[in-house]
């Protein structure tokens, strides 16, 4: 009956701010001499490093290139193109998070606003601009039709645009015929941000289906087929990405017949890095296929359906779920690899840093430079690896149990 | 009542699973054989018309040709190509042990500080592996070669450190050792110390393993291995003579010159594998239960003990495979170094003899071979540790 009688205690003070403070940063002793101690070193290395940014460097090699670092030498009258593909993926992006996630969550409503967001950005052309709040359209249109679509229908709907966005993408990039607005621009004229992106988009979509694949191929208990598979992804994965891309570039043509039209050098480096991507992809999946308990397999025959029905809709839908995390984490390595191409001439948004540092113009601004690009590096991956943990917390919390 | 197992019975052949596998592995060889068959044929054809040559290893015998910047063993233009491509693999070799020890001390700091209860020293430790995951290692590479080690002054205006130590655009000067007639002996010395360490180390075990005494093995083994070693240092007359660096007109003579591509790789490739050892090593913490911690108290082990006993062997089974791969994965890194010109074994094999010979297949053969030839190896001492720890379930 004591209980009725208490006041209400005021907030204890190792919760508000003095507590905070005394706790995690003076808990001890040595707490104290290492607050001060990081304290004094992050004044020490932050003072040099932001006059080094807002005073020494100099900035205008950057905004001078910086529609060559976005997409290479793709000629400017065409730039349109881009945006068109930038928004068919800003509409993607709307119908994803609003039927299968929630339009209101905070991911779905940062990458709404974020278009507009950029439109703030300073240095940015004003067409650039325009094409901006045509991609927030594309975003918002998305959403408005998961929200008030038939639900079974847009489901299927976006399943298929998933499906054919790419092969749609590189034809309205590359285009054809001579003449006309969507006339051929070959793709040795890609380069920059535009071709780092899309060098990654094409290796994962490319090698994921043929990461499973092997996958497969590698438990089947067929010998011929295992063995085939072990020998690919044992040697793919214990030679250096760079070798791949050299092989690529220097033997890709000598493998095919004499006269055969000569392929593109970014067709080769793609095909290297699918490749490539494919043998981690395929263990990443055997991974999930060792996590699938027994039983699963077991009801499966049970249930009288056939391998293939098993794999598809029972036993590969668990998997690839189980090791969503980190093949998100192997698609960010592909992203940061896509690099290695500006050694073999390739000028993806790293070449294109390199090729900015040989204009007499620019002589000297390594640093200004290889800061910039790093940074655009840097919050690409970050992003990734976020939008990775929230989608990881997100489906743990569908998942109550396991058998 | 007895039951009879009922009669097999076999499906028509066009449906027996077993028949229908075996005809399709077969025709997938098939095809397989046939479609590599096409390539190396072409490839064969190819090769005949444009250089009139046949798949062969001669050329390793020949002249060079071509000077290597660096080299740990002798070389010079007009030694073979044999030699050229051992420099590479002993510099990569080089590059790779150095990295995996900088990385492997970097990451378990990092990672043990991201625990820490201090808020800064996690946050800082929090941003050093975020910042170092996320970007690639080729502009990480490339900054540090570029924009730090070619900005350093030069040599007339070289950093003094004392030692002497001279840091300028030519690298890092210190002193160092050079071995003497009696080098040879001393190694010879060290390796029999360890042979004999090893043997007190099985003897202390069967010792405890038959008196059950608690007897500190490695301590022991390792302190006896030092103390040999020194013992043989000055028995024997002065393995190494230390020279110093001094400036010499236009150069550095006397110590050993760390160039500043060599720094570059190193400390590139060490900070940025650092930060997946550091995930590694903090994923190998949180992995042991936290009620180990509290049982090794209410045991009576001090935080000390506790850790060295229960909590670090936990911590190292789930550690060591992942770190092992990116062991792994530094050395296949360290064919980066071809991007700002250490002549690494990528370089001197792929690069430089692939334009003096022209020699692709056989250039690439090799490459892959002697990667391959790593990756093995790092595979076996896994499997090998693996088994060794492996908790053994039912």
């Amino acid at each position: 009956m004591a209980a009725a009688t208490q006041t209400l205690a005021s907030t204890p003070a190792s919760r508000r701010t003095l507590g905070w403070i005394r706790d995690n940063l003076f808990g001890s002793a040595l707490d104290a001499g290492l607050t001060g101690l990081v304290l004094a070193a992050l004044v020490l290395v932050a003072n040099p490093f932001f006059t080094w940014v807002t005073e020494t460097a100099e900035w205008p090699v950057i905004r001078a290139n910086l529609t060559l670092m976005a997409k290479g030498r793709y000629p400017i009258e065409f730039v349109w193109r881009i945006w068109i593909v930038v928004g068919m993926c800003g509409l993607l992006a709307g119908l994803l998070f609003s039927i299968f996630g929630s339009w209101r969550s905070r991911p779905s409503l940062v990458t709404t606003v974020l278009p507009l967001a950029l439109m703030a950005v300073p240095i940015i052309s004003n067409e650039a601009r325009m094409a901006l709040a045509a991609v927030f359209l594309a975003v918002v249109a998305g959403q408005v039709a998961g929200v008030f679509g038939p639900e079974r229908a847009m489901q299927r709907a976006v399943l298929w645009y998933l499906v054919l966005l790419w092969p749609l993408a590189i034809v309205v990039l590359r285009g054809f015929g001579d003449t006309g607005p969507f006339q051929l621009v070959p793709t040795r004229h890609w380069g920059g941000l535009l071709l780092s992106v899309l060098l990654s988009a094409s290796g994962i979509i490319i090698s994921y289906p043929l990461g499973i694949l092997l996958a497969l191929g590698r438990r089947s208990s067929l010998p011929i087929l295992k063995t085939l598979c072990v020998i690919y992804i044992e040697f793919i994965r214990g030679v250096p990405l760079i070798s791949l891309l050299f092989m690529s570039v220097t033997m890709l043509q000598l493998f095919l017949p004499a006269g055969f039209p000569q392929i593109e050098g970014i067709i080769r480096v793609g095909v290297a890095i699918t490749l490539f991507s494919a043998a981690y992809v395929a263990e990443n999946v055997r991974g999930g296929l060792q996590s699938i308990p027994a039983g699963q397999y077991e009801a499966t025959w049970a249930l009288g359906l056939n391998k293939a029905k098993a794999m598809t809709f029972v036993i590969l839908p668990q998997a690839l779920k189980a090791v969503i995390p980190v093949t998100i984490g192997q698609f960010i390595s592909l992203f940061k690899d896509t690099t290695l191409v500006a050694l073999v001439g390739i000028t993806d948004l790293f070449g294109i840093g390199r090729a900015v540092l040989g204009n007499p113009d620019w002589l000297g601004k390594h640093r200004e430079v290889f800061f910039f690009i790093g940074a655009v590096f840097w919050v690409m991956n970050y992003t990734l690896s976020y939008g990775s943990r929230k989608l990881e917390q997100a489906l743990n919390t569908d998942n109550p149990g396991r058998d | 009542m007895t039951t009879q197992a009922p009669p097999e019975v076999r499906p028509p052949f066009w449906r027996d699973e077993r028949i229908i596998g075996w005809i399709s592995q077969l025709v997938t060889l098939g095809v397989i054989v046939g479609v590599l068959y096409f390539l190396w044929h072409n490839m064969v054809t190819e090769l005949r018309v444009q250089r009139d040559t046949t798949f062969t290893y001669r050329w390793i015998n020949f002249e060079a040709g071509f000077d290597i910047s660096e080299s740990l063993i002798d070389y010079d233009r007009a030694r073979t190509y044999g030699r050229a491509i051992v420099v590479g693999i002993l510099n990569t070799l080089q590059v790779a042990v150095l990295g995996i020890v900088l990385a492997t001390v970097i990451g378990v700091v990092m990672g043990v500080l991201r625990q820490s209860t201090n808020y800064l020293v996690r946050g800082l430790a929090t941003a050093y592996v975020e910042i170092f995951r996320n970007i690639p290692l080729v502009i990480l590479l490339i900054f540090w070669y570029q924009a730090i080690f070619l900005k350093l002054p030069r040599l007339k205006e070289a950093i003094l450190l004392p030692g002497p130590i001279f840091i300028s655009i030519r690298g890092v000067a210190v002193p160092w050792g050079t071995p003497t007639d009696s080098w040879g002996s001393f190694l010879l010395s060290v390796l029999i110390g360890l042979a004999l360490a090893v043997g007190l180390g099985m003897y202390l075990k069967a010792l405890r393993d038959r008196t059950g005494r608690r007897i500190e093995i490695t301590l022991i083994c390792a302190g006896a291995w030092l103390v040999w070693s020194a013992a043989s240092w000055f028995v024997l007359p002065q393995p190494l003579t230390l020279t110093q660096p001094y400036l010499d007109g236009l150069r550095v003579s006397g110590g050993h010159v760390f160039s500043p591509e060599f720094m570059s790789v190193l400390s590139a490739i060490s900070i940025y594998t650092s930060a997946y050892v550091a995930e590694n090593v903090r994923g190998g913490i949180m992995a042991v239960a936290r009620g180990q911690y509290e049982a090794s108290e209410s045991l009576g082990l001090t935080r000390l003990q506790a850790m060295r006993l229960v909590i670090l062997p936990q911590a190292l089974r789930v550690i060591i495979p992942p770190m092992v791969s990116i062991y792994l994965g530094l050395t296949k890194n360290s064919s980066l170094a071809v991007a700002i010109g250490y002549p690494d074994f990528f370089h001197t094999t792929a690069i430089t003899t692939l334009n003096q010979t022209g020699r692709a297949i056989e250039i690439f053969l090799l490459l892959m071979g002697v990667y391959l030839l790593f990756s093995l190896i790092t595979s076996l001492i896994l499997n090998y540790y693996n088994r060794r720890v492996q908790l053994v379930e039912r």
